[in-house]
């Protein structure tokens, strides 16, 4: 097996079949960890990782954190609000301070494109996209991978659809990249004004038709609608919305048997997905959750080396 | 780094013997099979470790939980490599407290390896008493450790490497002394 | 004191010129153009084997000033221009305060007296504030001196604001440049919309942002036969349709800027905010279509959009990041590039946009070469060639993409307004 060569996870778009394989079978390595009774190893002793977020998640930052000290590393927290962001310092000298005080690892969350790429030139840190804008989110795609390589045994050749806001989604670009790297065959869907420009040369098919996008699928993941879309006029309302895109139990009699549902969360329940399909017996949306521990916890420890 | 074998110091029929001897030792040791559990270090130790319970087995009729630790995660000289080695699984499927565990390697050289697996098993529980075996000792510690069951005592040069093979993974059972042969060109 | 600049080729369409020529200059006004003349008495330019045109002229530049001077000054943008071969700037009112008043307009003016290196020339504001709502008293400002109005930066979204724009403007003989942007179409916006801006989670400009603009200045100049002029043409749709309208016998000019035919979308890769620009980079296609346009003369103009931004604007998040880039110091050199040296353009057309045109549009005394007046020309050395370094930038801001470039024509030269400004040897 290949090492891994990079200082970041900036992307999956940029990285290889083999590092992304590399990264999901750490991640089946670090797995163990979390079940043992010390949850805790001494890899990354005196190390020190900053969450770095610009925008509120509970969820990833929590299983960032966690994935940090179960490795041993020390964590910071800033969040925008505690930072001196708001008092007219750039972003880059806000890195700069912090990397002043002998940080190893940025993890970070921003509501900008390229912000985490802005912060890896600037830094000799490691810097982890714990998602930018709507860019990318890597390591939500890659636990994404990992769970359905743990239930299906297999990535290539499965026919995954990606349903919802797929033009401001960067769980979407994420998984498009990592999936078809791996030999899936990934169907986006949405209406026509979240789908993004240019989408065909996107290694993707398009449907508009929610139908269609479920028929042959052999997962489902189905991202989370904002309400703020609504409001530029991207859709009439979240109930229109629901009615044409939103999986309920209805919709899922077109679906092959053994499909997986999945959500990176958090889910707006009547909306994009229904009560009943979210807790049903496909939802596999808690298993991500845990799944996201090691898939951070095996990042972390790539990038720790990385690029030196 | 290049080496050249320079001598065999055990072949097919040396292994089989020194690990039949090794699960003798055990079980004298230990008297009560059942109480016992066995894990093997990753790579070449798990194997020893699956033969050796293999041996109980056929000695005594008892099937002993058998484990295989990956020690990467444990190393203390991860800061100095130049790439992250890469992480396998460590699959202890058994609750290791109370348990006399006989910790398994291929060749005992400075004990660092000994080391993290230590600190690794206590991870997971508190065994009665941890026991060390190791097809070979070949001596230079760095750290006050020693093993209980040993197959051979080699003394080596720091210059030699001992190469442990075995089927399961190389094809083929023995243990060869190499030298360096391009020492002075290692900087 | 006389100048004898020897044996150089003259490249001036104006007086139809094409040509090794001596020119003599005396106290500042040029003498005589003629082959051979003699020498004595004179200081000696060796022009062998160089090339004269008439100074550039730039009808769309960012100076700064009043406002930003940590970016750019009329001083330093005046040595940047000399450094480029401009001899004549005229500087955009998106300054603050803008040029919206006849007092800013005087204060350029003044201030550049001060400075005395070269023209300058300010475009008035179309609307009080760039805001788009209220005109500003244009007669005024033309009194003041300002060449054209424009509302750079912003465009004039009220149709019926503009109508009344180029309706008054006539009267003066006033040109109305436009900034041709669909400020609904492109809110947000980044970068050129297509796959790229998908890919790099950018929010999209579509293309059409430009297009309808333009559809509508080219019918609102027929309705008021005023004189327009689309700055910064940047689609190949907007090309056909400047085309078609002056084949429609429409008063439109327009002009484009070198990174408009030298750059793609794809430069931005990387989040490069050097190449954050308003109108976006675009595509190769369109970069084509504007080649052609320089060609055939649909495209009038190369002006620079030079647009000075401290390292602190574009040090930053994409999104945050400030449009604009600095052109006067490489404009000539991608143009040479780009145009000449794949033979898109003749030399003689070359001057044209980035000289004679301007001065043509804007009704200035510029971009030719004439006996009895004041010296206005660069010596270019077209064989020899300079990387772009950002130590040796001479603007205030630093903001080019086009930094380790190896540009063609090294300026040697420079005469303006009779002074030698710029003397490499």
């Amino acid at each position: 097996m290949l090492n891994w060569k990079h200082k970041d996870l900036l992307g999956l778009e940029e990285l290889s079949k083999e590092e992304i394989e590399l990264i999901l079978e750490t991640a089946d390595s670090f797995k163990e960890i979390s079940l043992r009774p010390i949850k805790k190893v001494p890899t990354l002793r005196g190390k020190t990782v900053v969450l770095f977020f610009f925008e509120p998640s509970t969820r990833t930052r929590t299983s960032f954190e966690l994935a940090a000290k179960r490795l041993s590393a020390d964590t910071v927290s800033i969040s925008a609000t505690t930072s001196s962001i708001v008092k007219g310092e750039t972003l880059k000298d806000t890195a700069k301070n912090i990397e002043a005080m002998k940080v190893d690892i940025i993890v970070m969350r921003h509501s900008s494109s390229g912000a985490p790429h802005l912060l890896a030139k600037a830094v000799e840190a490691s810097v982890i996209n714990a998602g930018d804008g709507c860019h990318e989110h890597p390591t939500q795609a890659l636990l994404d991978m990992f769970t359905i390589k743990e239930k299906k045994g297999r990535i290539s050749g499965l026919k995954v659809s990606i349903i919802g806001d797929i033009a401001h989604s960067r769980v979407a670009r994420s998984n498009i990249w990592g999936l078809t790297k791996l030999g899936a065959e990934v169907t986006v869907c949405g209406p026509p004004t979240l789908i993004p420009q240019g989408i065909e040369k996107f290694p993707v098919k398009v449907t508009y038709d929610v139908e269609e996008a479920i028929r042959d699928a052999d997962v489902l993941n189905i991202l989370r609608i904002q309400l703020e879309r609504q409001k530029s006029n991207l859709f009439p309302s979240l109930r229109e919305y629901a009615l044409n895109f939103g999986i309920d139990a209805e919709k899922l009699k077109f679906a092959k048997p053994e499909v997986l549902i999945m959500h990176p969360g958090p889910i707006n329940r009547g909306v994009e997905i229904s009560p009943e399909v979210a807790d049903g017996p496909y939802s596999v949306i808690l298993e991500q959750v845990t799944n996201g521990l090691a898939v951070r916890m095996a990042v972390l420890y790539l990038v720790s080396q990385g690029g030196k | 780094m290049v080496f050249r074998e320079k001598a065999k110091i055990l072949d097919e029929e040396g292994i089989k013997r020194a690990l039949l001897r090794i699960t003798h030792e055990i079980l004298e040791k230990n008297k009560v099979a059942s109480e016992l559990g066995i894990v093997g270090i990753r790579t070449r130790g798990a194997h020893l470790a699956q033969r050796i319970a293999k041996l109980i087995d056929e000695i005594e009729r008892v099937i002993i939980p058998l484990g295989i630790l990956d020690i990467t995660l444990y190393r203390d000289d991860l800061t100095l490599l130049s790439t992250q080695p890469i992480v396998h699984k460590t699959e202890i499927d058994f609750d290791i407290t109370g348990k006399k565990i006989i910790l398994v390697d291929d060749v005992l050289f400075t004990g660092r390896t000994v080391r993290c697996a230590l600190d690794a098993l206590i991870d997971f529980g508190r065994p009665k008493i941890i026991q060390l075996a190791v097809l070979i000792d070949r001596g230079h510690r760095e750290l006050p450790i020693r093993a209980d069951y040993v197959g051979k005592n080699v003394p080596t040069s720091l210059k030699e490497n001992i190469n442990v093979k075995l089927k399961e993974v190389d094809g083929i059972d023995e243990v060869v002394i190499e030298e360096k042969i391009d020492a002075q060109l290692e900087t | 004191m006389s100048i004898l600049i020897k044996g150089g080729y003259i490249v001036d369409p104006e007086n139809k010129l094409e040509g090794v020529y001596d020119i003599l200059i005396d106290d500042g006004e040029i003498k005589k153009i003629e082959k051979d003349i003699d020498s004595e008495k004179c200081e000696l330019i060796d022009g062998k084997g160089k090339y004269i045109f008439p100074g550039l002229v730039d009808m769309h530049c960012h100076l700064r000033e009043p406002g930003r001077e940590d970016e750019e000054t009329l001083l330093s943008g005046s040595l940047s221009g000399i450094k480029g071969g401009f001899t004549t700037l005229c500087c955009m009112p998106n300054t603050k305060p803008p040029i919206d008043n006849q007092g800013i307009v005087e204060y350029i003016y003044n201030e550049n007296k001060k400075i005395g290196l070269m023209d300058i020339f300010p475009v008035g504001a179309i609307t009080k504030n760039l805001e788009g709502k209220e005109l500003t008293e244009i007669g005024e400002l033309k009194k003041a001196g300002v060449v054209a109005i424009s509302d750079d930066g912003n465009c004039v979204m009220d149709s019926e604001v503009m109508r009344r724009a180029m309706e008054y403007s006539k009267m003066f003989d006033l040109l109305v440049i436009s900034h041709c942007e669909d400020k609904n179409l492109s809110r947000g916006g980044l970068m050129n919309e297509g796959y790229l801006s998908s890919l790099l989670g950018l929010k999209g400009i579509p293309r059409q942002a430009e297009i309808v603009m333009v559809a509508r200045d080219i019918e609102l100049a027929k309705l008021t036969e005023a004189k327009l002029h689309i700055a910064h043409v940047s689609t190949k749709e907007t090309v056909e349709l400047i085309r078609q309208a002056k084949k429609r016998g429409i008063k439109v000019t327009a002009e484009t800027c070198p990174h408009y035919f030298s750059l793609t979308e794809e430069r931005i890769l990387g989040y490069n905010t050097n190449c954050k620009v308003n109108p976006p980079l675009r595509t190769p296609e369109d970069i084509e279509a504007i080649k052609e346009g320089l060609r055939d003369g649909t495209i009038d103009v190369i002006a620079t959009d030079h647009a000075p931004h401290a390292d602190f604007e574009k040090d930053v998040e994409f999104e945050q990041a400030s449009f604009g880039m600095i052109g006067l110091e490489t404009a000539l050199g991608i143009a040479l590039k780009e145009l000449i040296k794949t033979k898109i353009i003749s030399l003689s057309q070359l001057v044209e946009k980035m000289s004679l045109n301007p001065a043509k549009i804007l009704g200035l005394d510029k971009g030719s070469i004439n006996i009895g007046k004041p010296a206005d020309l660069i010596i270019v050395d077209l064989d020899k060639s300079w990387e772009v370094k950002r130590e040796k930038i001479v603007s205030k801001s630093k903001n080019t993409p086009f930094l380790n470039w190896t540009l063609p024509g090294v300026i040697e030269y420079v005469f303006a307004k009779g002074k030698l400004v710029l003397n490499k040897n």
